[in-house]
């Protein structure tokens, strides 16, 4: 009887712990540590890579990626990130922030850091909501989004409209890369990987400030089924946010 | 050299070569001062674009082992606070430094105590305390910033340097002594895991119990501070009748009003606070309770005699007197005060 080698074609990132997601069904944020994990792994970086961790649903960041990682006060990631990457050039610093975290709270600190050209790569999510104190109003928020504190929608005149930070973050000339992508198909998930890793070697070649935000879905505070919520971010998400490469080195 | 430059010196020659802080007066002088010095010793230094950003660039920073710092003044420190909080909660060591300004609200330049509550009592939120010390020369400017730094890093708990704008624009003499100890142990430093499990800085617990646990860890640190760092002054000759307390700018001016009184021959004593927390309350209690009354001066209206009155414990008549919003008092004016506590037998003068 003739037997069959098994070959190992596929596996998780050699720096992701195999501890079980506290995230919902359907959520993208486990996505996003898988290619967090996978550029870490390409660039070798896990002896070097510190991760700096806005307060919001990716919180626990360090329980699934095995490197070093500091807490940020909600909104001040970067600036923490700058302290830590000029106090340790030599090391790989990363921010892992929600939408609530650097479009609303911390605004000011994402534009400055990008703007000194700290040498920091930043992994957005932008879920629309405020997915970890149960589904607000983001400055994502597409109008006309019910939210809980939204209940008849956003309304632009009074709510604001949603925020673009890859166009806004792309538009300052201290910025080495900015994109934005999507996770809500393979096809998409095959370019967010590029763009990761676009954004780690930003870093890693020591070109400056590198952000990728990645169009993510909280099925949990959308109301919705995770198959309802990717085609939700197929068509109402795009139209509002689209994909791109804003700056590149 | 001027107080505030003495500081900043104080700080280099103690190992500081990171610098992070916004613009205000009256403490620019230092900012301007390490904007300079810092590089030309291979040290960092950023003009960050608010104080939130600063605090949290110091904590970045204090991750990764470094000595670093921060500086500003009444509404900057106000923001600051969350920074504050995350630091003692993460157990990070640091050194931030508050030339006050008068308050509330955007207040005004000239020189008052009136954020002593705010400095030892955590000033943030959560069960914590900053160490803090108060300088009352310029040497203690440059000497403190050493001090600082030394207990931050053996406590791993932020420190702040309480002064005002007396103590930052003065010039006088200063014997510098580098010292350049490196930081205690930072085994628990962010650096990349290399050959190690991965590290990890936070604050927060969730887990049942985690945070009682996390809390009464923090308080042993606290105990310890009183039990082993106390600094204070203490003048209180036998026969002592009246115990003055004062700290920083405010203490330099007390001495010359007991002094005076002394020299007519009135029995006074003075004890000065160094650190404010852990605060002398040892110190504090003999003086008051052995000259049976006390008198507490601040430039506020009634802050740090919070803390020895419930050092003395009722043990001792204290009295206070206050002067806030910039008023400096002269000796004169503490020694009018003096001669009516002790005219009248001590028990029912000035305002309580
Ligand atoms: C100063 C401060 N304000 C408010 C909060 C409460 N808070 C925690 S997470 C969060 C928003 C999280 O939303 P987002 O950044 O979009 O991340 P997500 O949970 O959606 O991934 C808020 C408002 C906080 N922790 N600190
Ligand atoms: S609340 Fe939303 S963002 Fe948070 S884990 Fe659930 S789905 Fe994900």
């Amino acid at each position: 009887m003739s037997t069959v080698a098994e070959k190992i074609i596929f596996s998780a990132p050699s720096c992701l712990l195999q501890n079980t997601f506290h995230f919902c069904p359907g959520c993208h944020h486990g996505l996003v540590h898988r290619l967090a994990g996978e550029a870490i792994d390409e660039f070798k970086l896990a002896d070097k890579a510190i991760g700096v961790i806005g307060v919001g649903c990716g919180v626990f960041l360090y329980d699934y990626l095995a490197v070093d990682c500091c807490e940020a006060p909600h909104g001040r990631a970067p600036a923490v990130a700058s302290g830590l990457k000029r106090a340790n050039p030599e090391s790989f610093v990363f921010t892992y922030q929600g939408d609530g975290d650097l479009a609303a709270i911390g605004t000011s600190e994402i534009i400055h850091t990008a703007n000194r050209q700290e040498n920091i790569t930043v992994i957005f999510v932008n879920n629309s909501v405020y997915g970890m104190t149960g589904g607000q109003m983001a400055p994502t928020t597409l109008p006309g989004q019910k939210t809980t504190t939204t209940p008849l929608g956003r309304k632009p005149a009074g709510d604001g409209y949603p925020m673009r930070m890859a166009e806004l973050i792309g538009s300052l000339q201290g910025t080495a890369y900015s994109a934005r992508v999507s996770c809500h198909d393979l096809k998409h998930i095959r370019s967010a990987r590029k763009a990761m890793k676009r954004a780690f070697q930003a870093q890693v070649e020591n070109r400056g400030f590198a952000m990728i935000e990645l169009l993510s879905a909280c099925p949990t505070n959308w109301r919705m089924t995770p198959q309802q919520s990717l085609a939700r971010m197929a068509g109402e998400m795009l139209t509002a946010f689209p994909l791109g490469v804003y700056k590149d080195f | 050299m001027k107080g505030s430059v003495a500081l900043a010196q104080g700080a280099i020659d103690a190992g500081c070569r990171f610098y992070f802080g916004y613009p205000i007066t009256p403490q620019n002088d230092i900012p301007e001062y390490l904007s300079a010095a810092l590089p030309a010793v291979g040290g960092t230094f950023i003009q960050a674009e608010s104080e939130l950003a600063s605090i949290n660039m110091v904590l970045g920073a204090a991750a990764a082992g470094k000595m670093a710092m921060t500086s500003s003044s009444g509404p900057g420190i106000s923001l600051m606070q969350e920074g504050l909080s995350y630091l003692a909660g993460s157990e990070l060591p640091a050194l931030v430094v508050n030339i006050t300004r008068s308050g509330p609200g955007l207040g005004g330049i000239s020189p008052t105590q009136g954020d002593y509550l705010q400095a030892t009592r955590g000033g943030g939120h959560g069960d914590y305390r900053l160490i803090v010390l108060g300088p009352n020369s310029v040497q203690e400017m440059y000497d403190l910033a050493g001090e600082a730094f030394r207990l931050a890093f053996k406590y791993r708990n932020p420190a702040m340097i309480l002064g005002d704008a007396i103590l930052g624009q003065m010039k006088e003499p200063v014997v510098l002594k580098p010292t350049q100890a490196p930081p205690a142990e930072t085994a628990w430093a962010l650096s990349g895991a290399m050959n190690r499990q991965p590290r990890l800085v936070k604050s927060l617990y969730l887990k049942d119990g985690e945070m009682t646990v996390h809390n009464w860890k923090l308080d042993e640190k606290y105990r310890q501070l009183k039990e082993t760092e106390v600094l204070v002054e203490t003048d209180c000759p036998p026969g002592c009748k009246l115990a003055v307390v004062a700290f920083g700018s405010c203490s330099r001016i007390v001495r010359s009003a007991v002094d005076q009184a002394r020299r007519i021959g009135l029995p006074v004593g003075l004890v000065r606070p160094i650190s404010l927390y852990p605060f002398p309350e040892q110190a504090v209690r003999e003086a008051a309770v052995n000259a049976g009354n006390t008198l507490v001066i601040e430039m506020n209206t009634g802050q740090m005699v919070d803390d020895v009155r419930l050092a003395c414990n009722g043990e001792s008549h204290v009295f206070f007197k206050g002067y806030p919003g910039g008023h400096i008092p002269t000796p004169e004016d503490i020694l009018a005060e003096i001669e009516n506590i002790l005219n009248r037998g001590g028990l029912k003068a000035c305002q309580l």
